[in-house]
């Protein structure tokens, strides 16, 4: 690669030095090289991102057969959709899980960064015992929790028996499996999100909070009138990315924990087109639910940017 | 501090000794709520030397510690190629990644060039397209371009990302202008300036970069395992979750298998940890 990128940009200037004045080409130079630089991470974006996201609007329009046939069918996948009661289940799973995670997720992860924004002893330990599962694979969390749920003998059970409450099937509940994919969530990733808070709460000045205790303001007052509205930005940032990779991600997960049960009630919508386009081989149909979920992604995120005008995180320099 | 200079010094006695007892409040609940967020990873790496009549005791330690679990899952399950295949994949896609990602930020950050900007704000707009959405078409695309089934399957479309290349432009726009100038002044193409000043320059932002795709590539699992069929192929993850769907019952090989695919990341993270917690925050905002 290294040589082939080398070889490219020598003859690439030995071109230019032919064929322009040396006065014209610094600036064409420059140009080139930029192409020259972008080259493989632009193309490389464009067929495996930018692509896919174009296929994937275009085959919601056709039913696919297998890997030979496409037939162009209209709105039909579209109209399916809202006829199929699997979907629409899916759909409802997916908005409960989001309403809760959500602000779950939040709210747990800004009480760890204010918890331990302040250095005490060992408080560098402490970040780390937050943020470990972060680095753990989601394969191997949803092993580790459905292991300490297992029904009768697993560790949760028998410590909740210690207790003298006795467990329903954790996992095995349709009313259940999916608050126990949400619980596990947050666990998570509540180390990820708490390490971008405490950024936003470090950009706030300490003097702020110096002269907040003189004026004799309590705990809660400087929460509410200091951290709060300087953290806004913050707090837009994490609404937004965390809805959109907890509205896309986690099928590692329920794949390991629930396989999408008991009784679909675990089916999150990730999950339902994972399912029609790998097991059921509806390629189409998938993708007519994956441009679905794009749009409301969409009218998500400008949906916050409207209404809190906190998208400010780009103002490009120079 | 400027809180000292101001306040005279009899006030300042009590509030200092009300933020030690709150500060070993919090240190109280920041201990209980650290070990719980640790236990299942203890839990499970405890589980991993249990025998199998002893892996669902409440017991904290295992009654009879054995290594069988390890020796079993390395010998007797093709799980050494897994973590093979893993390393390969993660390590060259980390490399790859860096390299491209690089040049690219470079370019963006430093180099003039009609529609620089148009041209980011695009690149940056893929960050909305998650990996999850775009798997089917993508699945596809790889099945069009021949490659499904193999290490370049896997690899090349796991590369491209946007999150580099932001992170990396950022880090370049902080960079003084003369550096390269005085470079280019010298008669240095903009490869020498990159190559020569800015790489070297990366250093410390590569390695928490690398660290950070290193990882997400050794914990991936959807694309590998949507996109490989034969088990020679399989990644570590893909390969510890078949496991335990055939051999549902035996949750002590399970466990060893997840500590062995875990340690590698959890050892990264401790001698890592200050640089992933700076990338993850610079990441958080700007």
């Amino acid at each position: 690669m290294t040589g082939l990128a080398v070889g490219e940009r020598r003859s690439a200037r030995g071109a230019s030095r032919t064929r322009t004045t040396p006065r014209l080409s610094r600036r064409g130079r420059e140009r080139l090289a930029a192409g020259l630089f972008l080259a493989p991470d632009v193309l490389g974006l464009a067929l495996f991102v930018g692509l896919p996201m174009v296929v994937c609007i275009v085959l919601g329009f056709f039913q696919v057969d297998g890997f030979g046939g496409y037939t162009f069918i209209g709105l039909d996948n579209y109209r399916r959709m809202f006829a199929d009661p699997l979907f629409l289940g899916s759909l409802k799973t997916t908005l409960l899980y989001l309403v809760v995670l959500i602000p779950g997720l939040f709210v747990v992860s800004l009480a760890l960064a204010l918890l331990i924004r302040q250095k005490f002893p060992l408080v560098g330990l402490f970040r780390g015992a937050f943020f470990a599962p972060n680095v753990i694979s989601l394969v191997v969390i949803g092993l580790i929790w459905k292991f300490m749920l297992t029904d009768q003998t697993g560790f949760v059970v028998r410590v909740l028996g210690f207790f003298g409450i006795s467990s329903p099937s954790w996992l095995g509940s349709p009313h259940l499996a999916l608050w126990m994919v949400v619980a596990v969530t947050i666990w998570f990733a509540m180390g990820y999100y708490m390490l971008i808070f405490l950024a936003g709460l470090q950009d706030i000045p300490r003097e702020y909070y110096e002269v907040a205790t003189i004026d004799g303001a309590g705990v809660w007052q400087q929460f509410r009138h200091i951290t709060w509205p300087l953290l806004k930005p913050t707090s837009f940032f994490i609404l937004l990315t965390s809805t959109v990779s907890m509205l896309t991600g986690g099928i590692d997960l329920i794949y390991v924990m629930t396989s999408g049960g008991p009784a679909n009630s675990t089916s999150l919508i990730i999950y339902y087109i994972y399912e029609q386009a790998f097991v059921y081989g509806e390629y189409g149909y998938a993708s007519a639910i994956g441009a679905f979920i794009v749009a409301i992604l969409l009218v998500w995120s400008v949906g916050l940017f409207a209404l809190t005008r906190g998208g400010r995180f780009n103002d490009a320099r120079d | 501090m400027p809180a000292t200079d101001t306040t005279p010094a009899a006030p300042t006695r009590p509030a200092r000794a009300r933020t030690t007892r709150s500060g070993w409040v919090r240190f109280a609940v920041a201990l209980v709520l650290a070990v719980a967020a640790v236990f299942p990873l203890l839990w499970m790496l405890s589980g991993s030397f249990r025998t199998p009549d002893d892996v669902f005791s409440p017991s904290l330690l295992p009654a009879h510690p054995t290594l069988h679990n390890f020796s079993y899952v390395l010998t007797q399950v093709a799980f050494p190629r897994y973590l093979l295949n893993s390393l390969i994949v993660a390590v060259v896609v980390t490399v790859v990644a860096l390299f491209f990602h690089s040049m690219a930020a470079y370019a963006l950050a430093r180099l003039r060039f009609p529609g620089r900007d148009t041209l980011f704000v695009l690149i940056f707009s893929t960050l909305l397209i998650t990996f999850p959405v775009i798997l089917v078409p993508l699945f596809l695309i790889v099945h069009t371009l021949g490659i499904l089934d193999s290490y370049a399957g896997i690899i090349i479309p796991s590369i491209f990302n946007a999150f580099g290349i932001f992170l990396l432009r950022q880090f370049y726009l902080s960079l003084p202008k003369e550096l390269e100038e005085a470079a280019i002044v010298d008669g240095c193409g903009y490869w020498r300036v990159y190559w020569k000043v800015i790489l070297p320059l990366s250093r410390p932002v590569f390695a928490a970069l690398a660290v950070l795709f290193f990882l997400a590539n050794w914990n991936a699992f959807l694309w590998p395992m949507v996109v490989t069929t034969s088990t020679d192929l399989s990644l570590v993850q893909v390969g510890i979750a078949a496991f335990q769907q055939q051999h549902a019952a035996d949750w002590n090989f399970s466990l060893a298998a997840s500590t062995i695919a875990a340690l590698p990341t959890l050892g990264l993270f401790v001698i890592f940890q200050r640089r992933i917690v700076e990338s993850i925050k610079t990441s958080g905002f700007k």
